[in-house]
């Protein structure tokens, strides 16, 4: 079987961006949504600063019930979903349920309910073993995440295949690589993807001082995320989601269908290497590259722009340098690479589908988002950032890479379908 | 197409396939009083625990700090699944290699104890490895790097399917390219948060009686026990086992997954299509399946609805229909897969294993539930079914290598 896979609708909750639109203005203006922590008093921690999504359940048309038993990763998720529906101007009535799935990717979950369950459950950390009269019905939702995919499916009313991708920092590029193979074998014809992501909750934020991954920049929240700078170090962590509707190219020609990109490729390898530690010559994530590119049938020579991982940590930034310089060769020089991160954030597991949002509206505008924050140059980081001001470029295909714990190396290859909106 | 060439497996009532298998056929059980703990209060004090796996044993010093016991059964049941398929990962390319893990509850233990860590005692001192040792990834991750293994590889959460899933996605990975891909479940939750926070949503059973608590199909079933392991398989490209000689268990001949209507729907529940779908992939018809392995919930609606399921497919009686798991307690991402190995020793020694604690079935349901002792028959096909939590439904068809495509 031969199909090809585009994505038609989408559907964003970025920081200080609620929605497609709001997110592309602020990308493109090269505004930076990093704050100090607020969720919280953030004063006991090595880390301060995150990027925080306003959100307001009710608003997004949540009923109470659905806002009391779901997650807040949840509820990014489901509002995510109904936008790309309506965005992709699919009528669902027209879908076979049994052909339409849902792939959705997180790395944490749950992890804010967690925590304030377990806040009740053990008396603010006083009792190891745990009062059952204090159990809410909803724990077992909390602990098991694969309940965020069943919220999307009963929204949409998907009964092909469900399931979460969890591959960490990964998890939102390999969720739409799974939904993308999903339809090509002939398993579903129309596919909810993306990845959600609240980490923003004292045990995330402890567990990354830990391992002192994430910045120290706390006198200077808008300023913290520093991806490929001298000065970096560490990312802001964030929270986020972007969920996608992914359908068969003839389908979405015979409807009419705007279309965002084509998924030409995608590949994923990990670097068996260490849990949370990269090898500074980045060749698993250039050998994901590279299968991504074959993938889509596309030479090094034919990537316009790379929507970079640019998480700003010291070992990121340098692994991933050398990871375009040894997939794309001298082409890595002429390429615009940027990391949207300097501007929303790491949201974990959502910003891999985060990106590809960005990555999607940057083929629309033809427009590469910059990266924020970037004033000192690092010799080991000696490719072409888009520093601070977002730059017209035609773009016909883009790399978005990512690149976790647990040593998983993402990529996947955008492009413009022949036919639209092409220029001369 | 894609055969089974290696087996490791940690059950409650057995380590090593070999026991697992043996205990599987001669009624020992696994289940018995959560004791780790103070379950003073506990809806339900009974599970399926794994008591005699000392990791020390089998794992490097340096990786026991680092890891919660789901992430030390995973590891230690694919050392032994790759060892089984006598597979010598230095003589394959790292990128032939994957490795695909299903997981519920993550790393649950370990950060619970990083939890009260950082609520009574303050931030720095939780510990370096939190931040991955608590995640959905974390076995995949770590089994990648044990064993040098750099191919595509992912980490699926589908509740109590994604023990199948996760051979359904090693088999997709196969397809695509992967020679060897090791795939299968691992799960535990012990700690009293664990334990207590299964039991909300009310779908475990309060019978305090271990040979009772748990029995599916049965006119008294009052819900499921849950439990604690690992399966683990080494999937491989039929030309790479022939290739190296390796023995083939068995052959992953056909996959499905079906997600059921929203909660207040008519529509029909997904466990029937899938199974339809595996055998329609396995290019099979139902006559041909010689034994099921169900999902066996143990909730009277649950047990009705796949009871219906299969007498939809295979007519009242039509098939051998059996569950193991009563054994075991439902083991979360692990339970499929335990599933498929009971299938392949099945295939092997010409026997379909009982449903203990099971004793009388509703004659509506038209079940031939396999009940009392093992039954003896030549199995050269059979249909394992595995369901989730708020509408997962996986099934797949297992094959002996002479009736294999």
């Amino acid at each position: 079987m031969n199909r090809r896979v585009v994505i038609t609708g989408m559907g964003v909750r970025a920081p200080r961006a609620r929605g497609r639109d709001a997110f592309w203005e602020l990308l493109s203006a090269g505004r930076t949504a990093t704050r100090r922590i607020s969720f919280f008093d953030p004063s006991p921690y090595r880390s301060q600063v995150a990027a925080e999504v306003d959100f307001d359940a009710a608003a997004e048309g949540l009923r109470p019930a659905e806002i009391r038993r779901m997650d807040r990763a949840t509820q990014f998720a489901v509002v995510c979903a109904r936008d790309a529906v309506a965005d992709s101007g699919l009528d669902l009535a027209t879908v076979d349920p049994h052909r339409m799935g849902v792939s959705l990717g997180s790395a944490v979950a749950a992890a804010t309910s967690l925590e304030r369950e377990y806040l009740v459950l053990s008396d603010s950390g006083r009792r190891w073993v745990m009062s059952p009269d204090q159990l809410s019905p909803h724990m077992f939702d909390y602990m098991i995440p694969s309940v965020m995919p069943a919220e999307i499916a009963w929204t949409v009313g998907a009964e092909g295949p469900v399931a979460m991708v969890s591959d960490g920092c990964t998890s939102g590029l390999d969720s739409v690589g799974h939904a993308v193979a999903l339809i090509r074998e002939g398993s579903a014809d129309v596919m909810l993807a993306g990845a959600s992501d609240t980490p923003i909750t004292p045990i995330v934020v402890a567990c990354f001082d830990a391992i002192k991954a994430t910045t120290t920049y706390n006198d200077d929240p808008a300023h913290a995320s520093r991806p490929f700078d001298a000065t970096r170090n560490g990312f802001v962590l964030a929270e986020g989601a972007a969920v996608f509707l992914l359908e068969e190219l003839d389908a979405a020609r015979r409807r009419g269908a705007r279309i965002y990109a084509e998924v030409g490729g995608f590949a994923n390898r990990c670097n068996a290497y260490h849990m949370t530690g990269l090898k500074a010559d980045g060749r698993e994530m250039a050998e994901a590259i590279r299968a991504a590119l074959d993938e889509a049938r596309l030479d090094a020579t034919a990537v316009d722009y790379v929507n970079a991982h640019g998480s700003g940590t010291k070992q990121n930034d340098r692994h991933e340098t050398a990871a375009f310089r040894r997939s794309l060769g001298d082409h890595a020089y002429q390429t615009p690479v940027s990391s949207i991160k300097s501007m929303v954030g790491h949201s974990l597991g959502a910003i891999g589908s985060v990106e590809i949002a960005a990555s999607l509206l940057a083929i629309e505008h033809q427009t590469v988002p910059p990266t924020a924050n970037l004033e000192v140059a690092d010799p080991e980081c000696d490719l072409d950032y888009v520093p601070k001001q977002a730059r017209e470029h035609r773009i016909d295909t883009v790399v978005t890479v990512g690149s976790g714990f647990g040593g998983f190396q993402s990529a996947m290859v955008l492009t413009r379908p022949r036919g639209q909106g092409e220029r001369p | 197409m894609t055969v089974i060439t290696g087996l490791g497996i940690i059950a409650p009532n057995g380590l090593g396939t070999e026991r697992y298998w043996d205990a599987t056929l001669s009624g020992r059980s696994g289940i018995g009083e959560l004791d780790r703990f103070d379950t003073t209060g506990y809806p339900s004090r009974l599970a399926g625990l794994v008591r005699d796996f000392d990791a020390a044993q089998y794992l490097p010093g340096r990786l026991l700090p680092q890891t919660d016991i789901c992430t030390r059964l995973a590891l230690t049941a694919a050392g032994w699944a790759i060892e089984d398929a006598g597979l010598d990962t230095a003589a394959v390319r790292d990128y032939d290699m994957s490795v695909v893990t299903a997981n519920a509850s993550g790393g649950f233990e370990f950060t619970h104890r990083e939890f009260r860590k950082l609520w009574t005692r303050g931030p720095e001192h939780v510990s370096v490895y939190e931040s991955f040792a608590w995640f959905y990834a974390v076995n995949t991750g770590q089994i990648s790097i044990r064993h040098g293994m750099r191919g595509p590889s992912c980490a699926l959460v589908t509740e109590q399917a994604g023990g199948l899933d996760a051979l359904g996605q090693a088999r997709r990975t196969i397809r695509a390219g992967t020679r060897v891909v090791v795939g299968g479940g691992a799960d535990s939750a012990f700690d009293p948060w664990g334990a207590l926070s299964q039991t909300a949503g009310g779908r475990v059973s309060a019978d305090p009686d271990p040979a009772t608590a748990y029995r599916p199909f049965d006119t008294r079933a009052a819900g499921y026990l849950p439990g604690e392991g690992s399966a683990i398989l080494v999937l491989e490209a039929t030309e790479s086992a022939r290739a190296r000689g390796a023995r083939a268990y068995g052959e992953l001949a056909g996959y499905a997954a079906t997600f059921d209507p929203a909660p207040g729907s008519d529509r029909p529940p997904g466990l029937g299509r899938a199974a339809s779908l595996a055998l329609a992939d396995a290019g099979i018809t139902p006559a041909e399946v010689d034994v099921v392995f169900a999902d066996a919930a143990g909730l009277p609606e649950l047990d009705r609805s796949e009871a219906l399921a299969l007498r939809e497919l295979f007519g009242a009686g039509g098939v051998p229909v059996t569950a193991p798991k009563s054994l075991t307690g439902r083991v979360f991402s692990g339970g499929g897969t335990l599933d498929v190995v009971c299938a392949l020793m099945s295939i092997r020694d010409g026997v379909i294993p009982p449903t203990f604690g099971t004793r009388s079935v509703p004659a509506e349901y038209g079940l031939d539930l396999v009940l009392g002792t093992a039954r003896q028959t030549r199995v050269d096909t059979a249909l394992v079914l595995a369901r989730g939590r708020w509408g997962f439904n996986a099934a797949v068809v297992i094959r002996s290598v002479e009736k294999g495509s």
